[in-house]
């Protein structure tokens, strides 16, 4: 029997079963949606991780100060840093940390932003020129300010998008004062916009020269101090060399121990990694979920297949009897059970896309679905429905063509 | 013995079937010998659980003997495969059945055309000859009928279509009356009298003595052995 005339009767089988065969590739509808959806949530976290990574550049190191056992202590406003001015210094000296790149020192702190009438409290940066570069960042508006302005420390601010947009609604920022603290800034530039990460708007800040910031928003004491420290790798594969450079620096200039280590280093792909881990674990366990419903789904094949070789004993036999070998009745009947599988894929296929448009809605996940997932998810449907065909389709292949005729 | 492999159809040396059901045995035919020659028309009657049908798988390949060797058209078929068979069956022989035996869902002609799917054969000419088989059985205006939608002897006459559109050597009929009124067994065996005249091999099965008189010899069977050769030349 000829391909397609096995693939007509095999349709033809299943249409004359209809609610029947919608109820058996239910199992596996559901199943390879819920494949379908656990993947593309696995890889959609990957993808904002990746995008994430991306935002601060990959060859980032952060040193914040306070052992990890303490993490509390990071940069609190004003409060005294084991983190300093100096620590960057000596850290910028290439004979001391070959492999570090570019740094950059961060003071942090909430202020109260003012332009005109408008008020909006907002997290005020002091840093070096050197931020640009480091945290991957350009303006899109104006300039960030020199190396002479921050000599000077000059009182000029750079603002990021979302604060231009509070303080100034649609106005051009640039040219424009704000006062932060009671001392009046000139706003020359604005930052290209990078939207949020995990855990704070990053186009909400204003950032200003580090001297500044010591001298009008720290108190005398405390004016060396930093939150947090940025460190640029010359490259992603002299990422762990800087680390060591780095960690090695600081435990001798602290004088500490590794073991009462006052600072902490992480690079951005451990932070993310931290970050979902739990959501790899979730993953798992969805994907567990979805196989096992994709096992009882060809279980439902099978069942089915049985019951219809059972049913259809006549015709098998009649068909034996006209003249097809054991060979054509089981491919006719691994046909029937593959087709099965396939509606049930295809079907499932389309719950899949459907959920992945509904989901990110509701759960606020992306869920990104890459056409090898949907390919592979076809031809699992249809190795399922062979696989649970196969038993079946020999059963109705061995019946002898009197026994299947005799029957009633 | 004497005539040559070329009109000799059928030949069933000692044929014996014995169906082993648990611990008993039942001997369905014990040692039948016979031959059949080309173009002939016989009938094999005998009451109730003789072993005709049993006889009639035999001859049509859909069961093999126990015993004995059964030659069709000079070939040995005892000891062939199951595929070997069923190549067997497709090519040289037709079966009409008591019940039928027509597939509901598929039209007339595709009934028709079905052993030509196991053949090989391209689809234009499948849909042709199915066409021109049920033109040949009177049903060329009920091509594209359901099984449902014909009568009991319409769906027969299409059963014997479906089995001449091989075009075998030999047509196998069990009781293809047993479930017609009497003017479509008219009807029927009006239609296996014109093909026995244009030269078809044709064995029949049946119960009732005026069906058996159509043949031109019948074979009585009873309790699995043939009981003595009647040539009947009374035709109708
Ligand atoms: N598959 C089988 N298993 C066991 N015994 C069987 C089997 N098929 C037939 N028989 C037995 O073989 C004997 C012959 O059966 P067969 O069907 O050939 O009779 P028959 O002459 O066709 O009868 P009927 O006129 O009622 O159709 C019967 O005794 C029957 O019980
Ligand atoms: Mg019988």
């Amino acid at each position: 029997m000829s391909w397609s005339e096995t693939l007509r009767t095999a349709l033809e089988a299943i249409s004359a079963r209809r609610l029947r065969s919608v109820l058996t590739t239910l199992g596996i509808l559901i199943g390879i949606a819920a494949v379908m959806l656990t993947v593309g949530l696995g890889q959609g976290a990957q993808q904002t991780v990746r995008d994430q990574i991306g935002k601060l550049g990959s060859n980032l190191l952060i040193v914040s100060p306070g052992s990890s056992t303490t993490s509390g202590l990071r940069g609190g406003r004003g409060s005294a840093s084991t983190l300093t001015t100096r620590d960057a210094t000596m850290l910028s000296d290439p004979s001391v940390a070959p492999d570090i790149a570019a740094l950059a020192p961060v003071s942090t702190s909430s202020q109260s932003v003012v332009a005109g009438t408008t008020n909006w409290t907002t997290q005020v940066v002091g840093t070096t020129p050197s931020w640009f570069p480091v945290r991957s960042r350009t303006t899109t508006d104006g300039r960030f300010f020199t190396s002479a302005e921050e000599s000077a420390a000059a009182q000029v601010a750079v603002i990021g998008t979302t604060t231009a947009t509070e303080l100034f609604g649609r106005r051009s920022p640039v040219g424009q004062t704000i006062t932060i603290d009671g001392s009046a800034y000139s706003v020359i530039g604005v930052l290209d916009s990078i939207g949020s990460s995990t855990t704070s708007d990053e186009d909400d800040t204003v950032v200003i020269p580090g001297t500044t910031y010591a001298a009008r928003l720290t108190s005398t004491g405390n004016a060396a101090s930093i939150s947090t420290l940025y460190l640029k790798a010359t490259s992603q594969q002299s990422l762990s060399a800087a680390y060591q450079e780095a960690h090695a620096a600081l435990l001798v200039s602290h004088g500490v121990t590794a073991a009462s280590a006052d600072f902490t280093i992480a690079s951005q792909e451990s932070l993310v990694a931290t970050a979902t881990s739990t959501d790899r674990t979730l993953t798992i366990l969805l994907a567990g979920i979805a196989a096992i419903s994709l096992l009882v789904g060809g279980i439902g094949v099978m069942n089915i297949m049985l019951v219809s070789v059972t049913e259809r004993i006549r015709e098998i036999g009649l068909r034996k009897a006209l003249g097809a070998t054991p060979r054509a009745v089981r491919r006719q009947f691994l046909t029937e059970a593959s087709a099965l599988g396939l509606a049930g894929g295809v079907l499932g296929l389309a719950l899949g896309y459907a959920g992945a448009r509904l989901l990110p809605s509701l759960i606020d996940q992306p869920v990104t679905i890459e056409p090898y997932v949907a390919a592979g998810a076809l031809l699992i449907s249809v190795a399922i429905g062979i696989g649970a065909g196969v038993y079946p389709a020999t059963r109705a292949a061995r019946l002898a063509p009197i026994d299947a005729l005799r029957s009633e | 013995m004497s005539a040559s492999w070329g009109s000799q159809i059928l030949r069933l040396t000692e044929v014996s079937k014995t169906y082993a059901t648990g611990s008993l045995e039942v001997a369905a035919l014990r040692e039948v010998s016979f031959t059949v020659e080309a173009g002939e028309y016989l009938a094999i009657m005998g009451p109730s659980g003789s072993g005709k049908s049993t006889l009639m798988h035999i001859l049509g390949c859909l069961d093999v003997p126990t015993s004995g060797v059964y030659e069709l058209a000079g070939q040995d078929v005892t000891g062939l495969s199951e595929a070997e068979l069923a190549e067997i069956r497709n090519a040289r022989i037709g079966f009409v059945f008591q019940q039928f035996n027509l597939l509901p869902t598929l039209s007339a002609w595709r009934n028709v055309a079905l052993p030509l799917c196991y053949s090989g054969t391209p689809a234009a000419e499948r849909r042709e000859r199915a066409v021109a088989a049920l033109e040949r059985v009177g049903l060329g205006d009920r091509i594209d009928h359901r099984p449902g939608e014909l009568s009991g002897g319409q769906q027969q006459r299409v059963a014997i279509a479906r089995a001449l559109v091989t075009d075998p050597s030999l047509l196998l009929a069990d009781e293809p009356t047993g479930n017609l009124d009497s003017a479509s067994t008219e009807d029927v065996l009006r239609l296996l009298d014109e093909l026995n005249d244009s030269g078809r091999t044709i064995a029949l099965i049946t119960h009732e003595a005026d069906v058996a008189a159509r043949a031109r010899r019948t074979l009585r069977i009873r309790d699995g052995r043939l009981e003595d050769l009647v040539t009947s030349g009374v035709g109708a």
